[in-house]
């Protein structure tokens, strides 16, 4: 890899900030601007939008920054959704032992994933276009096309439940809860450290001792057990289990992991930039949305920003370039510090 | 005679680092001409200026009374300045043809790539190399040596008339150089300017009719070879008499601390066994493919054993588990350093602290501050220049880079400490300290297993030589009877001594 692009690599690290500035500046703009934005039924809606991608991009920001992706995630959701729906018209009418079921189903899905990827060398993105199409299939296979709607009220209230005295739902602090677990382990861990170096160079990470294949193998593992989860929360929310649950939602959540600063070639981003960039898609999509945007707009809006998350970090590297060789041109201190 | 090629007043920094200060150099057709100079000293920024990989913040590069510009690699490949690099990056999946002549291959009708016309080119320079290599296999999996090679052979297609060689023979046998010589000369003998980078002054004076030593981004001198000793050189090198090269400090050798047992690996070596002491430096030797470094790797498990097994202190490893080979206590220093010793993207305090991080946590998490303190230790005791330990290790130096490499594995504290070709492609000055540091740490009880193709380093450091030929051991040498004949007898095959 060139000079320059480790250069604009590392400007990446200022990208979360960007990120939370961006997001800040559409909410505060959008209040002002759009009607409806200030209210609190719309940053309800939003949140309820956001807890999906943001329990899959927990897992799938680790996996990027190994250099591996997996595209089947929106799927496993899928299944999980008939499935649970199917285990309820069989009669298991307990909800906590239908969470238990779907989690340990994602995982051994996920597994199949990491199996593939890491036991016979096969790219993720290969494996996971594969997994994408035969896990869909099999939500088919278990609902058709019945959707499966009567769940208790009680089971379907408690998903989207508000937080006393706010609108917001009080699942947001399951993902708090795990989005901090996720946040220690990458940027606080000595795992997180190996995750970092395999997506650089997984040659030398191996060479001081990172064990790749069983990082990559448990990561996948998460990634198909959460979502799993967002598929539990996405039946309950929309009282409706469905095989075609989340169809495309993996593009989502990959352009939230992309736009958030993860580079796509494996060892750079931070999860904040990634829960950032998730807030700031679903309020930019609301907001404008309640502007009555046009919904094609809408995905030209997100392709753009996505390639400009792309572009952007390279700009900034570029410039931080030339402003560091006008600065050394000047008399420069001794080299050592 | 006008010269050929002229550097004028040429600088270069890289943030508060000055790499090359107002450095003037001229190169004449028909002269090969020698840079030296300790890591750092600016010379691998003075070949990428030429190679136009960096712009120069200031001065001028003259080529044919013509002043030239150069804006990329492309911009020199067509003034004809060739570059052979250290350490050379082919494109591993393509052939070796397709190698030599990428972006330029020969076209039949219809912008067709003529393979045959292609193969035969590439067989044609090879010969005139002198080597057998196949412009049809791919790069990849070609041992260092052979991949320079096809550098060099792409050089020579590119009729290059300035010839920049960096470091070429660092990885060559001694046949192997003999031709890269021969060809050299030949072409410098046919008017090209020859400027040619190297540690090891045998070959700067067999070679080269002018020396231009390099310091601190400076030029020192230019003289002629004939007028220089290699004690001169040296000296105006470092800018002080260095000690004995081979600093060899008597150690108790004491209990076996690594035992290799029946070692094999299909294909590739078989039974190998032997066993390295505390206090002890193990040198294991042979040519350059006779399967040294994959018997370390096995060793650290990198790579899985097919029979055979390995003890440190008497304790069994698991096969293929490297984070278990190092918590027994082993560190491996591996030969390439770009692609398994570093991490380049890194900054270099990541980079030191990874094969530990394990042991910089509390309750499970580093936290922060940690791992700069514990790299800024290392930094500080093996010298490493950098202008921040948050930097990219990549924008550090080969020496430097060398050095973070040690640091990040004798902060480990290993009691066996396996060096894959320690001292390639750095200067004088560091690679003393490197022995200094072997010796060092032998005395202190560690057993080191050391890989080396330099035979003075073998014979210089070594308590016992093991040689290999062909994925076999074929000698056990101690250090009395240790020769540079007899090593090079059981390396090549020749005689198996007990």
């Amino acid at each position: 890899m060139s000079d320059r692009a480790i250069r604009a690599r590392g400007a990446l690290g200022s990208w979360s900030a960007v990120m939370l500035v961006a997001l800040v500046a559409v909410a505060v703009v959008g209040s002002l601007t759009i009607d409806g934005v200030a209210s609190p039924r719309f940053w309800r809606f939003v949140t309820l939008e956001a807890i999906p991608i943001a329990l899959i991009a927990l897992p799938m920001t680790l996996i990027v920054i190994t250099g591996e992706i997996d595209l089947s995630v929106a799927s496993v959701l899928g299944l999980t959704c008939t499935v649970v729906g199917q285990l309820w018209v069989w009669g298991v009418s307990s909800l906590p032992a239908l969470i238990a079921i779907s989690l340990l189903m994602g995982a051994v899905l996920g597994a199949v994933n990491g199996l593939f990827v890491t036991g016979f060398g096969l790219p993720s993105l290969a494996v996971t276009i594969g997994t994408l199409a035969l896990y869909r299939g099999l939500a088919y296979v278990v609902l058709g096309d019945r959707a499966v709607a009567n769940y208790p009220v009680a089971w379907t209230t408690s998903a989207i439940k508000p937080l006393p005295g706010t609108t917001i739902p009080w699942v947001i602090l399951v993902v708090a809860a795990l989005a901090v677990i996720f946040a220690v382990v990458l940027h606080a861990t000595p795992i997180g450290r190996g995750l970092y170096a395999m997506g650089n160079n997984a040659e030398a990470a191996r060479f001081a001792g990172v064990n790749v294949r069983q990082a990559k193998f448990w990561l996948f593992v998460a990634s198909g057990a959460m979502s799993a989860l967002a598929g539990v929360f996405w039946t309950l929310r929309f009282a409706s289990a469905r095989a075609d649950n989340g169809t495309g939602l993996e593009l989502a959540v990959v352009a939230a992991v992309l736009l958030g600063g993860v580079s796509i070639f494996g060892g750079r981003g931070a999860l904040l930039g990634v829960l950032a960039s998730v807030c700031l898609l679903g309020v930019l999509r609301n907001a404008l949305q309640l502007a009555y945007v046009p919904e094609n707009t809408l995905t030209v809006i997100t392709g753009s920003l996505l390639i400009a998350s792309v572009v952007g970090p390279n700009v900034v590297g570029m410039l931080r370039e030339r402003l560091r060789r006008r600065r050394s041109n000047a008399p420069t201190v001794s080299p050592s510090s | 005679m006008p010269p050929l090629l002229t550097l004028d007043g040429l600088s270069k920094s890289f943030g508060a680092v000055a790499a090359l200060q107002d450095v003037r150099l001229e190169l004449f057709g028909g002269e090969a001409h020698a840079l030296v100079g300790e890591n750092g000293a600016g010379k691998s920024t003075l070949v990428k200026i030429l190679a136009g990989v960096y712009p120069p913040d200031a001065g001028t590069i003259t080529l044919d009374g013509q002043p030239l510009s150069l804006s990329g690699p492309a911009d020199a490949r067509s003034a004809g300045i060739a570059v052979i690099y250290q350490e050379p990056t082919l494109f591993p999946d393509l052939s070796v043809a397709e190698n030599i002549f990428i972006g330029r291959q020969p076209l039949r009708s219809l912008r067709r790539i003529d393979l045959a016309k292609m193969r035969a080119r590439a067989a044609e320079l090879f010969a005139r190399l002198g080597v057998r290599l196949d412009p049809d296999r791919p790069a990849r999996g070609l041992s260092i040596a052979d991949q320079q090679l096809v550098e060099i052979a792409k050089a020579i297609s590119l009729e290059a008339r300035v010839l920049v060689m960096d470091e070429p023979t660092a990885a060559l046998s001694g046949v192997e150089v003999e031709r890269l010589f021969a060809v050299t000369r030949a072409l410098r003998d046919a008017g090209a300017a020859v400027l040619f980078i190297s540690h090891r002054f045998d070959e700067v004076f067999a070679l080269c009719q002018r020396i231009t030593v390099m310091r601190d981004g400076r030029r020192v001198s230019t003289g002629v070879t004939q007028s220089l000793t290699v004690d001169a050189v040296v000296r105006q090198m470092v800018g002080r008499e260095v000690s004995a090269m081979f600093d060899k400090q008597p150690a108790a050798i004491g209990e076996p601390r690594l035992e290799v047992r029946g070692l094999t690996r299909h294909g590739v070596f078989a039974d190998i066994g032997f066993t390295v002491h505390s206090g002890e430096i193990v040198a294991l030797a042979g040519l350059v493919g006779a399967g040294r470094s994959e018997v370390i790797r096995a060793i650290f498990g990198i790579d899985r054993r097919d029979a055979g097994e390995v003890l440190v202190d008497g304790a069994a490893l698991p096969n293929a588990d490297t984070a278990a080979a190092i918590k027994a206590g082993i560190a491996l220093v591996p030969e390439d350093r770009r692609q398994q010793g570093l991490v380049m993207e890194l900054s270099v305090e990541r980079n030191a602290t990874l094969p530990r991080r394990w042991a910089l946590t509390r309750a499970g998490l580093l936290f922060p501050g940690a791992e700069s303190r514990a790299a800024a230790t290392w930094a500080q005791r093996l010298q490493v220049k950098a202008a921040r330990l948050t930097d990219p290790v990549a924008t550090l130096s080969g020496g430097n880079q060398q050095k973070v490499v040690l640091a990040k594995w004798l902060a480990t504290a290993p009691r066996v400490l396996i060096v894959d070709e320690p001292t390639r492609g750095i200067d004088v000055g560091t690679k003393a300290e490197v022995h200094r540091l072997l010796s060092t740490l032998a005395a202190d009880g560690v057993a080191v297993l050391m890989v080396s193709s330099e035979l003075p380093e073998v014979l210089g450091m070594a308590d016992r030589v093991l040689v290999m030929h062909e994925g076999r051991l074929t000698a056990d040498i101690p250090r009395a009877r240790a020769g540079e004949e007899a090593v090079m007898l059981a390396a090549t095959g020749q005689a198996a001594a007990a």
